[in-house]
């Protein structure tokens, strides 16, 4: 108790506990830096495996992005950047967007934009690799 | 109480926002950065138009093929191609400031201008690679 600030309203078990007034610490901030790192080395090869399909016809282009190597890269990537690109669009919006009731439905479609289109990307790549 | 409060809120001092500021570059890039992360948010809806017409079908592939060919589907590719290079070379440069370095005045000068250079160098060689892989400009 003697670290306890006077005057602060924090509990003593708030400030064990590190996660501040938004109860989810560093979270967001950590896993903005591991997606980040993730996507280092998986935009790479989703670049190299972009150019090696460049000017290839529709049969090659499905035969490439459903082997196994290729799709699997390709499913890593998408979840990575998606989680990315959720997380930082989250930061954007609580950044400039003020009003109250407008914030909540951006951060609202945010979420609804990103899990769309990852699972829209997602399906495509199994229905590549297993040909339904 | 209430009048109180309004005029309060009147006197308070704002802190100063970028309009306050003189521009320099790493101010700027640290801009950039943000508006190409929301141009890649968006440009994901590429990649899924993409990746669900190659699982649709020959027909659907070849609408997509037919956009990335006209001159506005090229400019956006190219864009597209810019902005994850930037960002992720931007991305780079917040991890190295993030572990600590970098932070003198000549070595974040430097990391801002090799990032810019390097967005635009690897731009250029990626679709100049592509043309050839593609045996030339169609």
């Amino acid at each position: 108790m003697s670290d306890h600030t006077p005057g602060s309203m924090r509990t003593p078990l708030s400030r064990v506990r590190h996660l501040g007034s938004a109860r989810a610490g560093t979270r967001h901030f950590w896993h903005q830096r591991l997606t980040s790192v993730a996507n280092i080395p998986l935009s790479i090869a989703v670049v190299v495996i972009i150019m090696g399909l460049l000017g290839r016809n529709h049969a090659a282009v499905v035969q490439i992005l459903g082997s196994m190597l290729v799709a699997i890269t390709m499913l890593l990537f998408i979840v990575t950047s998606v989680y990315h690109m959720w997380l930082g669009m989250q930061v954007v919006i609580e950044d400039y967007v003020h009003d109250e009731l407008t914030k909540f439905v951006t951060l609202m479609a945010n979420t609804f934009f990103s899990f769309a289109v990852g699972f829209a990307a997602i399906f495509a790549i199994l229905k590549l690799s297993f040909g339904l | 109480m209430v009048e109180a409060k309004t005029s309060g809120m009147k006197d308070r001092p704002l802190s100063p926002h970028l309009q306050i500021y003189r521009p320099t570059l790493t101010m700027m890039m640290s801009i950039v950065h943000r508006i190409t992360g929301v141009a890649l948010y968006f440009g994901m809806l590429l990649l899924v138009w993409w990746l669900i017409a190659a699982a649709a079908g020959p027909n659907a592939y070849a609408s997509v093929q037919w956009f990335m060919e006209t001159l506005l589907g090229r400019l956006i590719l190219f864009g597209y191609t810019w902005a994850l290079i930037h960002h992720m070379l931007g991305g780079i440069r917040h991890l190295v400031w993030d572990m600590g370095y970098g932070f003198g005045p000549a070595e974040r000068e430097w990391l801002t201008v090799a990032t810019l250079a390097g967005s635009i160098g690897l731009t250029i060689v990626l679709w100049f690679v592509g043309y050839l892989a593609m045996g030339g400009i169609r």
